[in-house]
C-alpha cells in the first residue's frame, strides 16, 4: 500500500518502538487527536480494551448499553463537533449491532471510524464463535472498510481510515482487526494520511461554471436557495450568510441543513420537503432559478420529481459528483466544496433585493400560520401539542440549545419549530430515519459540546428503542435534557393510517410503562406533565437543573403534522389540513 | 422512455480485497443484472482493470459510473458503446474425441470458425474460440448438434479506441 498513499513525513522526534497491535490502535487514535470513543467490549476486542485501561487518562472510553447506542453517540459527537466519531465493538453481534448506525452515518455523511475485533485470522471463514463477515456486511453502507490481518498494517490503515472518514463528503469507515494481530508486536511509527491516489475528495470548482452560475443568479427575477448539510460540513456558514444577504435571495433548508443560517434571519424562509413550510414548497414550482447548495434532492425534499421545479434553471453546488444529475438535472453544476465555491462565487454576485418575490414567502407564511402554526404553537383546545413544547424549549433556551430529535412526528415538529441561533444545532437522523437515534446521539452531542444545552426530543416509540442508554447517561453523569413527547402511538405511522388507510390503526397504539419511574430507576430527576398550566414551569425546571433531567409530556393522542406533501404528489400540492 | 442498450464499462482500480463486493453491490442494489464481468491486471503495474457488460439506459449508465467512481479505491471508470471498443470473449468446448474423426463436418466447422484445438486425447478434445459473442453463440449452436461434454465462456474483455488517460492521472498524483 506504500506507493498509493501519501503519508506525512515522519517527524524527527518519532522513534520506532516495538509494541502490540492493540497498543498501536490506541496510539493511532491519540495521534489523530481522539479524546472520546464509544463502545462495548467483548472477546475479540479484549486486547484493545486492555490497552484502553492503560491509557484511560488520555482516552475516555464511554461504555454504552448496546453497540447501537455506542455508534449513535459517536454520530452525535461527530455531528455537533465536526470531528470524527470513534466507535469500538467486538466481533459477531457486536459488529452487526453497529450496522444501523453505519448506514445512518453513510446516508447522512457523518465521519465515523468504527473499529471491530475479529476472530483469529487462522479461524476466518470457519464459523468460529462470534465470527461474522462484517467487512462483507458493511460494504454497501461504508465509505471504505478494511480487514487487518498483519499488525504492521495498523498505522497505515488507521491513518487512511481517519483521512477517508473526514475528507470530502464525510462518511463511516470500518476497520476490522483480527484478534491475533492485536497481540502481535511490531515496530510502531505513525504518519497521518494526506492523500490517496485513487481518491479525489475535494474537486476544485470550475471557474467557468462559477461565472455562469453568477450570471444566472444575477439575472434571476425569482430565485430560491435550498441549502443542505453541505454548508455545515464545509463550515461555509459565514460565507453562505454573506452570499444570501448580498444576493437578497430567500433561502430554505433541508432537515439536515437546519441551523446553518439562524432561524431568525429574515431571508431564512423555512424548511422544504414533505413536512416543510408552505411557502418554500409552493414557490419551488414558481422560482425561475433554483440554487441548491450542499444538498442532494432527497425524495422527501422533492416529492414527485416529474413535477419538481420544472420551470426553473437549476444551479447545483455539490461536492459529490455522483449527486449531480442523480435526481434533478442541473443546468449549471458546480462541483466542489461549498465554502470554496461560494467564496469564488461571491465577488461576481450583484447586490440585490427581491422585494416582491420575498413578499410571496411572507404571504404564504401568513396562510400557513393561520391554518397550521397558530394551532400548533398557541392551541386553544385542551390537549397539549408537540409544537407548544418546542416553543417552551425555545423560550427557556433562548434558541441556543442543540436539539437532538428522533424520528417521526415529533421530529418534524422539532425541526419546524425549534429556534436555532447557531450552527450544528439540529441533530437528527435525516436520510435513514432511524428510530432510537436521539437518546444516544444526544449523549455524544452533550459530551462533545459540554458548554451547550443539549435537549433530546423523542417520541414514546423511538425512546423505547434505545431506552437502555439511560444507563450511559447515569454512569457518565451527562447533564442531558430528555423530553419524551408521549402520544401513546407510533404517531407518524398512525397519521398515515388515518389519512391513507381509513384509520386502520394496525400495531401503532402503544401501552407505555411509567417512564418517570424508569428514569428515576436510573437516578435521573424526572417529571411528567399532563396539563398546559404545568408546561412552562416544568420546562424551566428541566433547563435549570444541573444534572440530567427527564421530562415526559403527554400530548394529544391523534395530532397530525401539517403541512404535508403526500407521497407521490408535487411539492406545490402540499396540504395544509 | 429511453431504451436499454448494451454498455461496456472499464474500471481501473487498486488491487484490493473486497473491491469485487463493493462494485457488484452497486449493481445489485439497483437490481441491475451484470451480463458479464472480468477482472485482470492492466497495462499499469498493480492496477486492476475491470470490464463489465450491462444493459441500461444511457442516463442510468452515467449515474452508475458516478457511483463506481465514488468508491475510494476506484481510479477511473468509463462506459462505452460497442462501436467505441474492440472487444472479444473466449470460450472452451470439451467434445468427445471420436466425433472429431467420425464427423467430417466438425473439422469444417473448426476450420471455418477459426477455433483452435487446445488438446486432444483418447476420450475428448478441447476447442478454444475467441471472438465476438455472436460468433461464439453460432459455434455453440453448430457444435451442439453433435453433443458437447462441457462448455464455458468468459466475460467480455475490451480495449477502447480512444485513449483512457490512467497513466497520466497516476503520474499527476506521484508528482
Amino acid at each position: 500500500m506504500k506507493e498509493i498513499v501519501t503519508l506525512e513525513k515522519e517527524t524527527a522526534t518519532s522513534v520506532k518502538e516495538k509494541i502490540s497491535g492493540s497498543e498501536a490502535v490506541i496510539k493511532c487514535l491519540l495521534a489523530e487527536g481522539v479524546e472520546t470513543l464509544y463502545g462495548y467490549p467483548g472477546g475479540a476486542i479484549m486486547p484493545v480494551y486492555d490497552q484502553l485501561h492503560h491509557y484511560q487518562d488520555q482516552l475516555h472510553h464511554v461504555l454504552a448499553r448496546h453497540e447501537q447506542g455506542a455508534i449513535h453517540a459517536a454520530q452525535g459527537y461527530a455531528r455537533i463537533s465536526g470531528k470524527v466519531g470513534v466507535v469500538i465493538a467486538t466481533s459477531g453481534p457486536g459488529a452487526t449491532n453497529l450496522v444501523t448506525g453505519i448506514a445512518d452515518a453513510q446516508i447522512d455523511s457523518t465521519p465515523l471510524v468504527c473499529i471491530t475485533g475479529q476472530v483469529n485470522s487462522k479461524l476466518l471463514g470457519s464459523d468460529a464463535f462470534q465470527e461474522t463477515d462484517i467487512v462483507g456486511i458493511s460494504t454497501p453502507v461504508t465509505k471504505w472498510n478494511h480487514q487487518i490481518t498483519k499488525a504492521s498494517d495498523i498505522p497505515e490503515v488507521l491513518a487512511k481510515a481517519f483521512y477517508i472518514a473526514k475528507s470530502g463528503r464525510p462518511g463511516p469507515v470500518l476497520i476490522d482487526i483480527t484478534k491475533d494481530v492485536q497481540f502481535e508486536e511490531f515496530d510502531f511509527s505513525y504518519q497521518k494520511c494526506l492523500q490517496i491516489r485513487s481518491y479525489q475528495p475535494v474537486p476544485v470548482a470550475d471557474e467557468v461554471k462559477i461565472q455562469e452560475a453568477a450570471a444566472l443568479i444575477n439575472s434571476a427575477k425569482k430565485p430560491l436557495i435550498v441549502w443542505g448539510q453541505g454548508v455545515i460540513l464545509s463550515e461555509a456558514e459565514a460565507i453562505f450568510k454573506t452570499m444570501v444577504e448580498k444576493s437578497g435571495i430567500p433561502a430554505a433548508w433541508t432537515i439536515l441543513g437546519a441551523s446553518a443560517l439562524p432561524t431568525s434571519h429574515p431571508l431564512n424562509v423555512g424548511m422544504v420537503g414533505m413536512h416543510g413550510n408552505y411557502g418554500p414548497n409552493v414557490l419551488t414550482n414558481e422560482c425561475d432559478v433554483l440554487i441548491a447548495i450542499g444538498m442532494r434532492f432527497d425524495d422527501r425534499v422533492t416529492g414527485n420529481l416529474n413535477f419538481y421545479a420544472k420551470q426553473a434553471k437549476v444551479i447545483h453546488f455539490e461536492i459529490d459528483p455522483a449527486e449531480v444529475d442523480k435526481n434533478v438535472k442541473a443546468d449549471i453544476p458546480v462541483i466542489g466544496d461549498a465554502k470554496a465555491s461560494l467564496t469564488q462565487l461571491l465577488p461576481y454576485l450583484k447586490e440585490k433585493k427581491h422585494a416582491d418575490w420575498y413578499q410571496r414567502f411572507k404571504d404564504l407564511y401568513a396562510i400557513e400560520y393561520d391554518k397550521v402554526i397558530k394551532k400548533d404553537l398557541h392551541p386553544t383546545k385542551e390537549g397539549l401539542t408537540m409544537g407548544e413544547v418546542i416553543k417552551e424549549i425555545n423560550l427557556q433556551s433562548k434558541g441556543n440549545a442543540a436539539i437532538v430529535s428522533d424520528v417521526g412526528q415529533h421530529q418534524m415538529i422539532a425541526c419546524r419549530y425549534s429556534d436555532f441561533n447557531m450552527t450544528k444545532s439540529n441533530i437528527t437522523s435525516g436520510g435513514l430515519g432511524t428510530m432510537g437515534f436521539a437518546l444516544p446521539a444526544a449523549i455524544g452531542a452533550k459530551m462533545a459540546a459540554p458548554e451547550r444545552d443539549v435537549v433530546a426530543v423523542i417520541g414514546d416509540g423511538g425512546y423505547q428503542m434505545t431506552i437502555q442508554e439511560l444507563g450511559t447517561v447515569f454512569q457518565q453523569r451527562i447533564p442531558l435534557k430528555i423530553v419524551v413527547l408521549n402520544n401513546e402511538f407510533l404517531g407518524m405511522v398512525r397519521q398515515w393510517q388515518q389519512l391513507f388507510f381509513d384509520k386502520r390503526y394496525a400495531s401503532t397504539e402503544m401501552t407505555n410503562p411509567d417512564f418517570v419511574a424508569i428514569a428515576k430507576g436510573y437516578y435521573i430527576d424526572a417529571k411528567k406533565v399532563t396539563k398546559r398550566s404545568e408546561l412552562n414551569s416544568s420546562v424551566k425546571e428541566m433547563m435549570e437543573t444541573d444534572g440530567p433531567y427527564f421530562l415526559e409530556v403527554c400530548v394529544e393522542k391523534e395530532g397530525n403534522v401539517f403541512p404535508m406533501v403526500p407521497a407521490g404528489a408535487s411539492v406545490s400540492d402540499i396540504r395544509l389540513e | 422512455m429511453e431504451e436499454n442498450k448494451p454498455y461496456t464499462i472499464s474500471i481501473y482500480t487498486e488491487n484490493n480485497i473486497g473491491l469485487l463486493n463493493r462494485i457488484s453491490a452497486i449493481f445489485q442494489r439497483r437490481h441491475i443484472n451484470i451480463e458479464s464481468i472480468n477482472s485482470s491486471v492492466s497495462e499499469i503495474e498493480n492496477i486492476s482493470k475491470w470490464t463489465i457488460v450491462v444493459e441500461l439506459t444511457e442516463d442510468r449508465m452515467k449515474k452508475i459510473i458516478g457511483q463506481i467512481e465514488k468508491q475510494v479505491e476506484v481510479i477511473k471508470a468509463y462506459y462505452h458503446r460497442d462501436d467505441e471498443i474492440i472487444y472479444q470473449e473466449s470460450c472452451l468446448f470439451k467434445i468427445k474425441s471420436e466425433l472429431l474423426f467420425e464427423e467430417r463436418q466438425i473439422q469444417n466447422i473448426i476450420k471455418e470458425s477459426n477455433a483452435n484445438i487446445v488438446t486432444v486425447n483418447k476420450e475428448f478434445f478441447v476447442l478454444e474460440k475467441s471472438g465476438r459473442a455472436e460468433e461464439i453463440t453460432l459455434l455453440y449452436r453448430e457444435l451442439k448438434l453433435f453433443g458437447i461434454m462441457q462448455f464455458t465462456r468468459s466475460g467480455r474483455i475490451a480495449v477502447s479506441k480512444e485513449e483512457m488517460k490512467i497513466s497520466t492521472m497516476l503520474e499527476a498524483f506521484s508528482n
